[in-house]
C-alpha cells in the first residue's frame, strides 16, 4: 500500500510532473530511434562504411612502410640528387631478405611499379637473389646489389621508395586529377602522355550532358501526351515505357548491336530508302553509345516528368488561352514552368546515372568513348591498383556531389521525385 | 531457439564444402569453355575422379584477390592469362605448384612450366580476314597498315597490349627486336606514332567474340583476333582466314587460388588435363596448341596446321613478354588512353 502516493497524479507545475513528462518524452524518443535503427544500421553498413573504406583506400599506402621499415630512416638525409647512401642499399637488402612471404615482396613490387615502370621486375628479381652473405660492409652491399641488378643505380627507383615511405599518400588522388609530386615533394603536372583523367572526366560529363538533353527532348513530349490521356490508356502505354526498363541492359545492348551494325536493320532501311549512299557508322563510336544510353535512361526522365505533369491542373493552360494567349506561348510560358521540378529531377537522375555507366560504352564505344568507370574497372581488375581505382571513384563521387550542390543552388530546391 | 539455429548454421557451414566433392573450375567461356568441357571436365567425371562445376569469368583478378584476402576461396582451379598468373604468383594469390603431382616437367614446353601455373594451351593473336572479300592475302603487318591496298576498317583490341607490338612490326621492326625497341622511349613513341596513322580506320573490339562478327558483318576488312575464335568460325562454315606472320603467342595457365579446401582434387584435375590424351582431344576441339609435347603426335596434320605451335605458323611469331607488360603495362595503358583521346 506504500505505492499509493506514486499512482496519484503529481500536482500541476510540480517538479514531479516535469520529471514524469520528461520521462514520457524520452521513452517516445527511444521508441522512435528503435524504429529507425534498422534502417540507420542498414545505411551505415551498406552505404557509409563502403564509401568510407573507399576514401581511406584512396590515401592508404602501407606497402613500402611495411616491407621496407628501415629504409625511410636510411634515406632521411638524402638530397634526392646524388646517389643514395650505402646505408640505404644495406637497409633495402636487409629488409627485403627479411620478408618471409613472397606476397609481401609482390605487394611492394606492385606499389613501386605504379609509380615507376620496371620496379616490379627490379624488386622481384632482387628479392629472389637475396639474401646476401652475412656481415657485409655497407659499401660491399651496394656493389652486390648493383651486381644483382644495375638498375639500382637509377635514381627514379629510389625516388619512388623515398616518396612512399609514409603510410598515407596523396599520390593516388593527385594522379586522379593529373598531378604528381616531384622528388622534392613539390606539385607538378603529369607528363603530357600520362595526362588523361581530366580529359576523361570532361568526356564523361559531355556524354552525360548530351544523353540528358536527348532524353529530355524525347521524354518531355511523350510524358506530356501520357499525362493528357485517360488513366486506362496511360497505364497501358506506361507499360510500354517500363518493359524495356525491366529488361537486362546486356540484352538491350545486344539488340542495339543487331540494329545498328553496318549491315544491320537501320542501315539497310536507310539504304533502301536511298537516304544515304553508304552505310552509316552507328556503332563502336560516340553515336552508338549515346543512342543506347538514351534508350536505357529514358524511363528515368519520363517517370518524374509524368508524375509532375499529372499534378498540373489543365485549367491554367485553358485560362491563359481564353485570356488571349496563343496556344504555343501559353504552353511555353504557363505550362512548362509548372513542370520545372519534373525537368530538374529527371535531368539530374539521368545525368547522375549516366556518369557512372560502364558496360554500355565498353561494348558499344570506341577507345575514346570510354567514361571514367571504365578506367576504374581497368584499375580494379586488370592492374589490381585499388588505390588508383578508389581515387578515381572518389573523384566521381565528388563530381556527383558538386553537381548536386550546383543543382540545389540553381533550382533553389531539394531533389523532388514527385 | 536463436542460439540453436545459429549453432546449426555454424555446424553446417564448414560441412558444406566437404559434402560437395565438386571441383569449381573457372574458365573464359565461349568456344574455349566448350572444348575444355569435352576434353577435360566430362572425361574427368567419367573417370570417376570428381564432378567439375564450370564457372565463367572474364579474367578479373579482383575477385580472386578478394577471395584470398578474406580466406573464403570457392574457386578451386582457375584458367589465368600469363600476366595474371605471374603477378598473382608474386603477390601470393596462388599456390606454388608441386610438379610431382602434375607430371614430368620434361614433357612440357619450357614456357608451360612455371612456379604457380601449369600451361594449358598456346594461343595466338593473329591477323584475320574474310577470304571471300579479300582477293590477295595480306602477308605482313605493313599490309595491315596499307589502307590503299586493303580499303576498309581495321579491327583492333581496345588497349595498348598487342597493338604496340603490331605497330612496330608494321614499321619494319623484326619480331625478335620488338620488345627491345618498345622498352625505349623512342620505341614507344614510334609505336604510338605508327598506331596513330591507322587510328581513323580502327574499329575497337573488347571481347574475343567480336572480331569474327565484325568480319562476317562486313564491318571491317582486316582485324586482329584470337586464332581459336577464327578457327571456330571456320568450323561453322564462315570463309575466314588467318595470316600468321608476326603473330603474338602466349599461354594460358591453370592456377590454384591459395587456400582452396579442394587442393588435392585440384591437383588431380590438373594432372588429368595435362595428359597427352586429354590435351589432344582439346586441340581437336579448338585450334589452340597443346603444352604437353607428347600430345602433338596424336594430332593429324590437318589439325596441326591450324595450331600456333605448328612450325610454319611459329616461324615469324613473337612470344608475348609477360615481364615487359608487367613492368610497363600500367604506364603504357594510361598513355594509350591519353593517345585515344587526342
Amino acid at each position: 500500500m506504500d505505492a499509493a502516493p506514486d499512482t496519484a497524479p503529481p500536482a500541476v507545475g510540480s517538479p514531479a510532473l516535469a520529471r514524469s513528462l520528461a520521462r514520457v518524452a524520452r521513452r517516445r524518443q527511444l521508441a522512435a530511434i528503435a524504429l529507425t535503427l534498422p534502417l540507420l544500421l542498414f545505411l551505415l553498413l551498406t552505404f557509409l562504411v563502403p564509401i568510407g573504406a573507399l576514401l581511406t583506400r584512396a590515401v592508404e599506402n602501407p606497402e613500402v612502410a611495411a616491407a621496407l621499415p628501415h629504409v625511410a630512416q636510411a634515406l632521411a638525409g638524402w638530397d634526392r640528387r646524388s646517389p643514395p647512401p650505402d646505408a640505404a642499399f644495406a637497409a633495402v637488402a636487409a629488409d627485403l631478405a627479411r620478408l618471409a612471404d613472397s606476397a609481401d615482396a609482390g605487394a611492394l613490387a606492385r606499389r613501386l611499379n605504379t609509380e615507376v615502370g620496371g620496379a616490379r621486375s627490379l624488386v622481384m628479381g632482387t628479392y629472389r637473389a637475396l639474401p646476401l652473405a652475412a656481415g657485409l660492409a655497407p659499401d660491399r652491399v651496394r656493389a652486390q646489389m648493383l651486381a644483382i641488378d644495375p638498375r639500382w643505380s637509377e635514381l627514379k627507383y629510389w625516388h619512388a621508395i623515398a616518396k612512399n615511405a609514409a603510410r598515407w599518400t596523396p599520390d593516388y588522388v593527385l594522379a586522379a586529377v593529373d598531378l604528381r609530386r616531384d622528388p622534392e615533394g613539390a606539385l607538378e603536372r603529369m607528363a603530357p602522355d600520362q595526362r588523361v583523367f581530366g580529359r576523361i572526366l570532361l568526356r564523361t560529363f559531355a556524354i552525360s550532358a548530351v544523353v540528358t538533353l536527348w532524353a529530355l527532348a524525347l521524354g518531355y513530349p511523350l510524358a506530356y501526351w501520357l499525362s493528357t490521356l485517360a488513366a486506362r490508356r496511360a497505364n497501358m502505354l506506361m507499360i510500354l515505357v517500363l518493359v524495356p526498363f525491366w529488361t537486362s541492359i546486356l540484352v538491350r545492348v545486344a539488340a542495339w548491336i543487331v540494329l545498328l551494325q553496318r549491315e544491320g536493320l537501320v542501315n539497310k532501311a536507310l539504304l533502301s530508302l536511298s537516304l544515304v549512299d553508304e552505310p552509316l557508322a552507328l556503332l563502336f563510336n560516340r553515336t552508338g553509345v549515346v543512342i543506347a544510353l538514351v534508350h536505357i535512361l529514358l524511363p528515368f526522365m519520363i517517370l518524374p516528368l509524368y508524375s509532375v505533369m499529372k499534378s498540373v491542373p489543365g485549367t491554367y493552360l485553358r485560362a491563359a488561352v481564353s485570356l488571349g494567349s496563343p496556344p504555343l506561348a501559353a504552353f511555353v510560358r504557363v505550362y512548362v514552368p509548372q513542370t520545372l521540378p519534373g525537368i530538374g529531377a529527371g535531368a539530374l537522375l539521368v545525368f547522375i546515372l549516366c556518369i557512372g555507366y560502364y558496360v554500355t560504352p565498353a561494348l558499344l564505344g570506341g577507345a575514346d568513348d570510354q567514361m571514367l568507370s571504365y578506367y576504374i574497372a581497368q584499375y580494379t581488375n586488370v592492374d589490381i591498383n585499388w588505390g588508383m581505382a578508389c581515387a578515381l571513384g572518389a573523384l566521381l563521387l565528388t563530381a556527383t556531389l558538386a553537381l548536386y550542390a550546383v543543382y540545389r543552388r540553381v533550382a533553389g530546391a531539394e531533389l523532388n521525385l514527385g | 531457439m536463436n542460439k540453436t539455429l545459429a549453432a546449426a548454421a555454424l555446424a553446417l557451414c564448414p560441412a558444406l564444402p566437404a559434402l560437395a566433392a565438386n571441383l569449381t573450375v573457372v574458365n573464359f567461356g565461349g568456344a574455349n569453355a566448350n572444348a575444355q568441357k569435352a576434353a577435360y571436365y566430362e572425361p574427368f567425371d567419367k573417370a570417376g575422379l570428381g564432378k567439375v562445376v564450370a564457372v565463367e569469368y572474364n579474367g578479373e583478378q579482383a575477385k580472386i584477390k578478394a577471395m584470398v584476402d578474406t580466406k573464403k576461396v570457392s574457386w578451386d582451379v582457375v584458367e589465368a592469362e600469363s600476366p595474371d598468373a605471374a603477378r598473382g604468383c608474386e603477390e601470393g594469390l596462388f599456390e606454388k605448384i608441386d610438379w610431382a603431382k602434375v607430371g614430368p616437367k620434361a614433357d612440357f614446353q619450357p614456357a608451360a612450366v612455371t612456379e604457380c601455373g601449369v600451361g594449358i594451351f598456346v594461343w595466338s593473336t593473329v591477323m584475320a580476314y574474310d577470304s571471300s572479300k579479300v582477293k590477295t592475302a595480306p602477308a605482313s603487318w605493313a599490309d595491315f597498315w596499307d589502307t590503299r591496298k586493303f580499303v576498309g576498317k581495321r579491327g583492333m583490341r581496345k588497349g595498348a597490349r598487342y597493338n604496340l607490338e603490331f605497330a612496330l612490326m608494321a614499321d619494319g621492326v623484326k619480331p625478335a627486336d620488338v620488345y627491345k625497341m618498345l622498352a625505349t622511349q623512342e620505341g614507344a613513341d614510334r609505336a604510338f606514332r605508327k598506331l596513330g596513322e591507322l587510328k581513323p580506320q580502327i574499329q575497337w573490339w573488347e571481347a574475343g567474340a567480336q572480331p569474327p562478327q565484325f568480319l562476317v558483318a562486313g564491318d571491317v576488312i582486316l582485324t586482329t583476333a584470337f586464332n581459336g575464335r577464327i578457327s571456330a568460325a571456320q568450323k561453322e562454315g564462315k570463309a575466314l582466314a588467318v595470316g600468321w606472320y608476326g603473330n603474338i603467342y602466349d599461354l594460358d595457365y591453370w592456377v590454384i587460388p591459395k587456400g582452396t579446401p579442394n587442393k588435392e582434387l585440384a591437383y588431380k584435375f590438373i594432372h588429368f588435363a595435362s595428359t597427352p590424351e586429354a590435351q589432344a582431344v582439346y586441340a581437336q576441339n579448338i585450334a589452340y596448341g597443346p603444352t604437353n609435347t607428347k600430345a602433338l603426335a596424336k594430332l593429324g596434320d590437318k589439325v596441326q596446321a591450324n595450331l600456333p605451335t605448328a612450325p610454319a605458323n611459329a616461324k615469324d611469331a613473337l612470344q608475348f613478354s609477360v615481364k615487359f607488360w608487367a613492368d610497363e603495362g600500367e604506364a603504357l595503358e594510361k598513355r594509350f588512353a591519353s593517345w585515344a583521346a587526342q
